[in-house]
């Protein structure tokens, strides 16, 4: 340490008085995860919890999909043996519940916590306590609905639980219990990530970085934020209203009792609609940062595309009645829906012709992330289109509840969120990992995947238009559905494989995939501007944002800013247009509370299955491991 | 572009298989089907073909080959402009090729929901997991009650008025009409005509618990005389049983605890939470859509309920072979 430095207060250190590796490996102490269990259970650390976070929800998708294989192998025939009725119900609503709750919303907001704070330039996520507090409730959540499953209480009403069939008087015993009660659990989880997110991106940009220089994957992180602020209310109401009609004998949804069974429809559907948008929209975020990288030139049109995510996530609370055109609604009402429903073709319609335009003005690069991005289109593209049939009232009458929708919103799920969440994932692995995807394993795994999605699914339109409904354990021989359903369980089967090929493909690059360097596909975004994996500050230094893609614009080192603490947790605030920088704001050290905070909540909503009071003595717990969370610690700036 | 061949062949075949089957939607049988029916094809072909545009776009803009761009930076704004351009041309196209499908959508509904004067009023009710059929007169003595098969005259407007006793179930039907659910607490209805005679199965279409997969309905469309015929023997109470082994079986059945549950107008059977069974032998199938009507098929249901249909409401009832055989018997013989 040179003399100067030594002067100086050791606890006001600045990032402008030491360079280069000291500099690195105090920021890397500053900022780092101890070892030890402890440590590890109380780290903040954006990357380590969305690395969990990551883990966890494709364990959840491997269990979702385990659960659709074994429902397809039931229906390979008809009258088949395999599975009963009762094990069937809670099949589907296992498999709807965890790839909606505990996969596809995670994921995508596991994705975001990972790469949000290091394409702003900043440090760690806002509130990044709440952040592991979050990642927790949403493990315990799921552990919750699966240990129920084991058990053999798992809910069997559907990932939609109508009522009356979800009221007391249908569905005796505890299992819609665990359903509604972990629905509204898991929620918290996305709420709080949804609040990190906003704060993150108004707040937290590196300086320079005004609004129309956030990258195109980080709009839709915020867009979804806001509609997860405003969508995931409804769900908890009602879900908890109807926790209430099982528990203390309230009549919400009970007609006998002046209540209304739709009533849940309209608030599960306020919710249920957006939430197709909440899963989509980051992965639209995924395609633009795919095509522009491997496109190798700048969005053809930033603003429609930034227009159009915020137009989806506005539109997308005006669709929900489409759900319901066969409830017997005012036929003007449901025409208006109608008419809603189509109009957000517009947006997307944008989006595709932008990103075509980019491939276009552009000179595509053939790695897989780009292969699964085209698979994109193909199948999201075709799914979206029925959308637009399901969205006419009357061609709705007929496919609706058939094998019809089941097809097109696998078309626009899969289609739409994984197969660009998982070229996202050959995309960015060698920025979490440092090692690059293998590219052979990776062409097997697209184009199994894209058959085997294409096969299982194509056959159900046909199936729907045939007249199969949804949600049947079985059929009869008479009515000719075999031939397609075995199609469709060949489909799965391919298309199961495939993810078995993905999952090795991670596993065995993780430990000897080719070493990545820090921007191995020439990308322009910040994340690439620092070492693959990085390390626990992100950025030894704050980097001056000058364009949308830095590091296309500066071939050399990046411009910075200085001045942050060295030895203290800091990150730069800024102006939420311009990111002009405002003040130096301290970010929270690691802490045990919000495990044990989440641990608290979760035995409360566990005990209120079973008691009412679960609620009034589990606030005891709640209020204690929330003072210790809390609790003024005297950080070093108190104390100057 | 070979995958797109690939894809489109087997796709082609399914499309002409999906109109086959009696329990298609595009198997029309009547006019609100065939509306219904052609509205799908219009939006089939005219979104299909967007769809194929836009893989052909998709397809030629990655089969150009552009020069390697070492600076991605590097564009050309003029050429960005026509890019701009063609993209604002096709967002409008698409906000017009919205706009006609909705006005289509509404012509449809209207003329689909079209109310007109009905012939015949059927209220069905939705129960777990069977269907509870009344056709309703104004006259009360030729209203009647009966299960799980509706019949209705060729041409003439038919209005369902549709209620559920319990869960949501939906009415669907779909080579006469598309489907409407059954909810507890509101009535719904839709009115449907059938153009030639036939039978057409349906099936419940709104999750109901265990059984909604064996929750099938027949609507049997039949002459203006056929249909009289057969609901002037519907209206009559069963007649009594004239062979001993039907006697016998009588007596079993109305001593058993059957009648804690079904009706046999005419006897002193009167349940009300099952199936009417006072012409149970006259329809077709059995246990809702579930097995063809037959004495073998009647004695294995009586048997063993909840081994063709698991969770259903019928409890098993121990039952001497003979008595059983001769319950069969008597059932099959309410004609």
């Amino acid at each position: 340490m040179s003399d100067a430095l030594a002067r100086r207060d050791e606890r006001d250190l600045r990032d402008t008085m030491v360079d280069g590796s000291e500099l690195h490996a105090r920021l890397a102490k500053t900022w780092g995860t101890g070892r030890g269990l402890i440590a590890a259970l109380s780290t903040v650390d954006h990357k380590i919890v969305a690395r969990r976070y990551l883990v966890t929800a494709f364990v959840f998708l491997f269990l979702g999909g385990l659960s659709a294989a074994a429902m397809r192998i039931q229906l390979a025939r008809p009258e088949n043996q395999f599975i009963g009725p009762d094990l069937y119900n809670q099949l589907f609503t296992m498999h709807g519940t965890t790839m909606m709750f505990l996969f596809a919303v995670p994921v995508m907001e596991a994705v975001g916590i990972y790469l949000v704070p290091l394409m702003l330039g900043t440090r760690n996520i806002a509130f990044p306590r709440l952040n592991a507090f979050s990642y927790w409730v949403f493990l315990f959540g799921g552990l919750f609905l699966w240990v129920a499953f084991i058990l053999n209480i798992g809910p069997d009403v559907g990932w939609f639980a109508y009522t009356p069939l979800s009221g007391p008087q249908y569905s005796p015993g505890k299992r819609t219990d665990v359903w509604a009660q972990m629905i509204t659990f898991t929620e918290i989880a996305a709420l709080a990530t949804a609040v990190e997110f906003i704060v993150t991106i108004l707040k937290q940009r590196a300086p320079g970085m005004t609004l129309d220089r956030i990258p195109l994957f980080v709009w839709a992180i915020l867009v979804t934020s806001f509609v997860i602020v405003f969508a995931m209310p409804a769900v908890m109401v009602a879900s908890t209203m109807l926790i209430l009609d099982r528990l203390i004998g309230t009549h919400f949804f009970n007609p006998s009792e002046g209540g209304d069974s739709l009533l849940w429809q309209h608030l599960f559907w306020f919710f249920g609609h957006p939430e197709v948008y909440i899963i989509f929209l980051p992965a639209a975020g995924m395609v633009s940062s795919i095509v522009v990288a491997f496109a190798r030139r700048p969005a053809l049109g930033y603003l429609p595309l930034v227009l159009s995510l915020i137009a989806v996530g506005f539109l997308s609370f005006g669709l929900w009645v489409h759900h319901m055109f066969t409830t017997g609604l005012p036929q003007l009402g449901a025409a208006f829906f109608t008419a809603n429903s189509m109009l957000i073709a517009i947006p997307n319609g944008i989006q595709i012709f932008c990103w075509i335009a980019t491939l276009w003005g552009g000179k595509p690069v053939f790695r897989t992330p780009l292969l699964f991005v085209l698979g994109f289109f193909f199948i999201f593209v075709l799914g979206g289109l029925s959308g637009i049939m399901l969205a006419s009232v009357p061609i709705d009458t007929q496919v609706h509840d058939t094998y019809f929708v089941v097809a097109h919103f696998h078309y626009v799920l899969i289609g739409g969120a994984v197969f660009p969440l998982l070229g996202a994932v050959y995309y960015w692995f060698p920025k979490i990992t440092g090692r690059m995807m293998s590219e052979r394993l990776g062409r097997w795994n697209f184009w199994l995947a894209f058959i085997g999605f294409n096969l299982a699914f194509f056959p159900m339109h046909l199936l729907g238009l045939q007249g199969m409904p949804r949600r049947v354990y079985t059929y009869q021989p008479e009515m000719g559905w075999g031939t397609l359903n075995l199609l469709a369980t060949i489909g799965s089967v391919i298309l199961l494989i495939s993810f078995v090929l993905f999952l090795w493909n991670v596993v065995s690059s993780n430990r000897r995939g080719e070493i990545a360097g820090d921007n191995p596909w020439d990308a322009g975004t910040l994340e690439w501007a620092t070492s693959s994996p990085p390390p626990p500050q992100n950025f030894d230094r704050i980097p001056l944002v000058t364009s949308r893609e830095p590091l296309w614009a500066e071939r050399g080192p990046l411009p910075v800013v200085g001045g942050l603490a060295v030895d203290m947790r800091q990150v730069v605030v800024g102006t939420v247009t311009e990111a002009r920088p405002i003040l130096r704001e301290s970010s929270p050290e690691p802490s045990i509370w919000p495990l044990f905070a989440a641990i608290a909540v979760g035995g409360t909503f566990l005990g209120s299955i079973f008691t009412p009071w679960a609620v009034v003595w589990g606030s005891i717990p709640v209020a204690i491991t929330l003072i210790g969370w809390f609790w003024p610690s005297g950080s070093p700036e108190d104390e100057k | 572009m070979s995958r797109f061949s690939l894809f489109l062949l087997p796709a082609i075949g399914f499309a002409l298989a999906g109109c086959r089957g009696w329990q298609s939607a595009l198997d029309a049988q009547g006019p609100q089907a065939s509306e219904l029916a052609w509205l799908f094809w219009i939006f089939t072909w005219v979104l299909g073909a967007i769809w194929l545009a836009v893989m052909i776009a998709l397809a030629a803009a990655l089969l150009r080959s552009p020069a390697s761009r070492p600076d991605p930076l590097l564009v050309n704004p003029a050429q960005d402009r026509r890019y701009a351009a063609v993209v604002a041309s096709l967002a409008v196209a698409t906000g017009v090729v919205v706009l006609v499908l909705t006005g289509l959508s509404v012509v449809s509904q209207r003329n689909l929901f079209r109310v007109e004067e009905e012939a015949v009023t059927i209220r069905v009710t939705g129960r777990q997991w069977w269907w509870e059929i009344r056709y309703e007169e104004a006259d009360a003595s030729r209203s009647f009650t009966t299960a799980n098969e509706i019949h209705l005259p060729v041409g003439k407007p038919v209005k369902i008025i549709l209620n559920s006793a319990d869960v949501i179930h939906s009415f669907w039907v779909p080579s006469l009409m598309g489907k409407q659910d059954l909810i507890k607490g509101q009535e719904n209805d839709i009115r449907l005509v059938a153009d030639r005679p036939g039978i057409y199965r349906g099936q419940c279409a709104e999750f109901c618990g265990l059984q909604h997969a064996h929750m099938g309905i027949l609507a049997v469309a039949e002459s203006q005389q056929d249909f009289e015929r057969w609901r002037d023997a519907q209206i009559r109470p069963a007649e009594p049983p004239g062979d001993p082994e039907r006697q016998k079986g009588q007596a079993a059945f109305l001593t058993q605890p059957c009648i804690m549950c079904h009706s046999v107008r005419g006897t002193p059977a009167g349940g009300k939470v099952a199936p009417d069974l006072t012409h149970v032998g006259s329809r077709k199938y059995l246990a809702a859509g579930t097995l063809p009507m037959s004495r073998g098929n009647l004695a294995a249901w009586i048997v063993d309920p909840h081994g063709i249909k698991p969770g259903v409401n019928m409890p098993t009832i121990k039952l001497q072979p003979d008595d059983l055989n001769a319950i069969a018997s008597y059932l099959e013989g309410l004609k």
